[in-house]
């Protein structure tokens, strides 16, 4: 009896191991994306920035010509490749720290001008890589290193919605928030990050795909337990919805 | 090609369309607006794309993307926006991006003013962000030699994969002069492998980074640096010497306030002291030659600034303690006259003799 | 038969997601320890498997891969 493969790692993705930690759903959002690129047959007509933070290496691991950008800027360094390459494809993979805090400026002033590219920005409500902190899409009462008392609203902020926010402005093309906390939901993300990347193609502007993701090390607990958190106290504070699709408005 | 009477801005925007730049990412700031200006007319005439950024920050790491596929890029900015590129400029460096950065420098610190200083000079020739690195410096003193120097910048920073700095002024930015372009066309560029352009039909996947977790690794790499920046130091110094030859004391400055010490260096002569000028044209590296070639004949150096003092001190690094170094210099953008200079060329020399 | 389910297991990371997911819940985690200090996650009654895939959608790693037996046209005609 000869065995047809069903599921086969993709080639978008390189023969790196991942530096993630157990659980962590980067490896999941990594494998998505790579999978759309193969899909779509542009593996070799992308290029992808890498940001900073748990996935600054995130250049080892998608099979594509790949270039590592400061903190914050990965919007920026995606501008000037897509404005010298227009029929390329250009993504940036940002997480929450790079894309809400530092890099909130380039992301805004990326969608404002409809620049062709496609963000996939991990919100996982946490800095991952420097061991904990705050970050903008915190949740109220989330206990990190930097608020160890849990967020409160007066002195710390309140959890900051990047896609309804980005959503608002004209450029912006096609904005999602999708999960990573279930098969079903991680589906739905597979369609999500395809359709960005196909409006990209149509050269429609701006595309950004929130992604709800997990970080057990930092959250303190286990990885399955995560995805339920993610699905328990993020889903409340960042519900998964379509905020802007240009499609249906034309 | 005819002369032409530009605008300094518009001739360095115009030298680089001229030398191949074909992307310009921009942010307003005066004293360098017309430079932004002329691109956004410019560049579209010559199918190239010109883009105003939202801050420097994003004008810089535009420039980085925009770089990393090889094309030739350019940014102009003046001291304050110049501070706020500092950290893309440390990344270019390190990710060896070539593009050309200018700095049309105004009164500091802080807003400090619109008018023209030179006191961005450590800024410029130390590297300016975190982390070992230089940028080749071109300080142009004539709209002429901006045309002039402009393919040099681009082709110093494809040979050698770096980011490179024209340092100017307000003076050079808004004054006029006639100016000749050459009409050398910059033929197809050599492919840049290294360059993200997408894998099709090139091998593998490129990566361009300036991370290296790996110690060694980065150690490894900073000795490559090390080795461009001594072999750049080798070959791409630029200066000029005016009437050193037996010259008793030699000012030292550049940009236009080499052009006003040579104003000076004319009435001094005239009244019977000997002095000349060396010109440093690339700041980095600093020119050693002319001044070993006569620190132990002359009785004295001085350097004239638009700043507090900060060319000077690689005066005296190059002069190393063979002949007494002085330092004359006017702040805030007020601009030397060349009167003064010559008061302080007779005070340094003693007096004229009657 | 062949293996329905394998685990390459250099790269896990022991972190059950896929565990958490098998509806036929006949994965576990073995008692090798791969080179990286984790230990395998792996399936011992294959036949078991269902070929769903569900655990290779939430492998953060690309540890599985899943086959399905090919049934043959003829076989299914007659």
């Amino acid at each position: 009896m000869t065995m047809k493969p069903v599921f086969k790692k993709t080639k978008g993705l390189t023969e790196k191991a991942t530096h993630y930690c157990p659980g962590c759903t980067h490896g999941i959002i990594h494998r998505v994306v790579a999978e759309v690129l193969e899909e779509m047959d542009v593996l070799e007509d992308t290029i992808g920035v890498a940001s900073v933070g748990c996935s600054v290496m995130t250049y080892e691991y998608f099979n594509c010509d790949m270039t590592q950008s400061a903190h914050g800027r990965a919007p920026a360094v995606a501008t000037g490749i897509k404005r010298v390459l227009p029929d390329r494809i250009v993504f940036t993979y940002q997480g929450d720290g790079d894309l809400a805090a530092i890099g909130i400026s380039e992301a805004i002033h990326a969608a404002a001008r409809g620049e062709n590219i496609t963000i996939i920005f991990v919100n996982n409500a946490i800095y991952g890589m420097t061991g904990g902190q705050m970050a903008p899409t915190t949740l109220i009462g989330q206990k990190t290193i930097t608020s160890p008392e849990g967020r409160e609203s007066v002195s710390q902020g309140l959890p900051m919605r990047v896609s309804e926010m980005i959503a608002t402005l004209d450029g912006a093309a096609y904005i999602e928030r999708v999960s990573s906390h279930d098969v079903p939901h991680i589906a739905k993300m597979k369609k999500a990050i395809k359709k960005a990347f196909e409006i990209q193609k149509k050269g429609l502007g701006f595309t950004m795909i929130e992604v709800l993701s997990t970080c057990p090390t930092n959250w303190g607990i286990d990885a399955i337990e995560s995805l339920e958190w993610v699905k328990e106290n993020m889903i409340p504070v960042y519900p998964l919805k379509v905020f802007k699709n240009l499609e249906e408005v034309k | 090609m005819a002369k032409l009477l530009m605008k300094g801005n518009e001739v360095i925007a115009e030298a680089a369309v001229k030398a191949g730049c074909r992307y310009f990412f921009g942010y307003p700031i005066t004293p360098q607006n017309e430079l932004v200006t002329y691109m956004a007319k410019r560049l579209p005439e010559v199918g190239g794309v010109f883009l105003q950024a939202e801050s420097e920050i994003a004008a810089i790491n535009m420039v980085y993307g925009a770089a990393g596929t090889g094309a030739r890029v350019m940014t102009s900015t003046s001291s304050p926006g110049y501070s706020l590129k500092q950290e893309g400029i440390s990344y270019l460096s390190g990710a060896e991006l070539p593009a050309v950065i200018c700095n049309i420098s105004r009164g500091g610190p802080g807003l400090g003013n619109i008018q023209p200083a030179q006191s961005d000079y450590f800024q410029a020739t130390r590297g300016g962000g975190h982390g070992d690195y230089y940028l080749p410096v071109f300080a142009p003193a004539s709209l002429q030699e901006v045309a002039d120097l402009m393919g040099d910048a681009f082709d110093v920073a494809d040979k050698y994969r770096t980011p490179v700095l024209i340092l100017a002024d307000g003076v050079l930015g808004q004054m006029m002069e006639p100016v000749e372009f050459s009409d050398k066309v910059v033929e197809e560029l050599p492919k840049k492998d290294w360059a993200t352009t997408g894998t099709r039909g090139d091998g593998g996947p490129k990566i361009i980074t300036s991370l290296d977790l790996d110690i060694g690794g980065l150690e490894a790499h900073n000795s490559r640096l090390k080795d461009k920046f001594e072999n750049i130091t080798k070959n791409e110094i630029r200066y000029e010497e005016y009437e050193i030859e037996d010259a008793e004391y030699i000012l030292v400055a550049y940009g236009s306030v080499a052009r006003i010490a040579m104003s000076a260096i004319k009435l001094a002569r005239k009244a019977g002291i000997k002095v000349g000028l060396i010109r440093p044209i690339t700041l980095w590296p600093y020119p050693q030659e002319p001044f070993i070639k006569t620190r132990d004949k002359v009785k004295g150096y001085m350097s004239v600034e638009m700043s507090a003092g900060q060319m000077v001190e690689d005066v005296r690094l190059a002069v190393n303690g063979h002949a007494p170094v002085s330092f004359y210099g006017r702040n805030g953008g007020v601009i030397p006259t060349h009167e003064e200079i010559y008061e302080k060329i007779v005070q340094l020399s003693g007096g004229v003799k009657a | 038969m062949g293996e329905r389910v394998v685990f390459e297991e250099l790269l896990c990371k022991s972190c059950s997601l896929c565990i958490s997911v098998c509806p036929k819940n006949i994965i576990y985690i073995s008692n090798r320890l791969n080179e990286k200090g984790y230990l395998a996650a792996t399936v011992e009654n294959q036949d078991e498997c269902i070929s769903c895939a569900k655990c290779a959608m939430i492998c953060p790693d690309s540890v599985i891969t899943v086959f399905r037996p090919e049934v043959k046209r003829e076989a299914r005609r007659s």
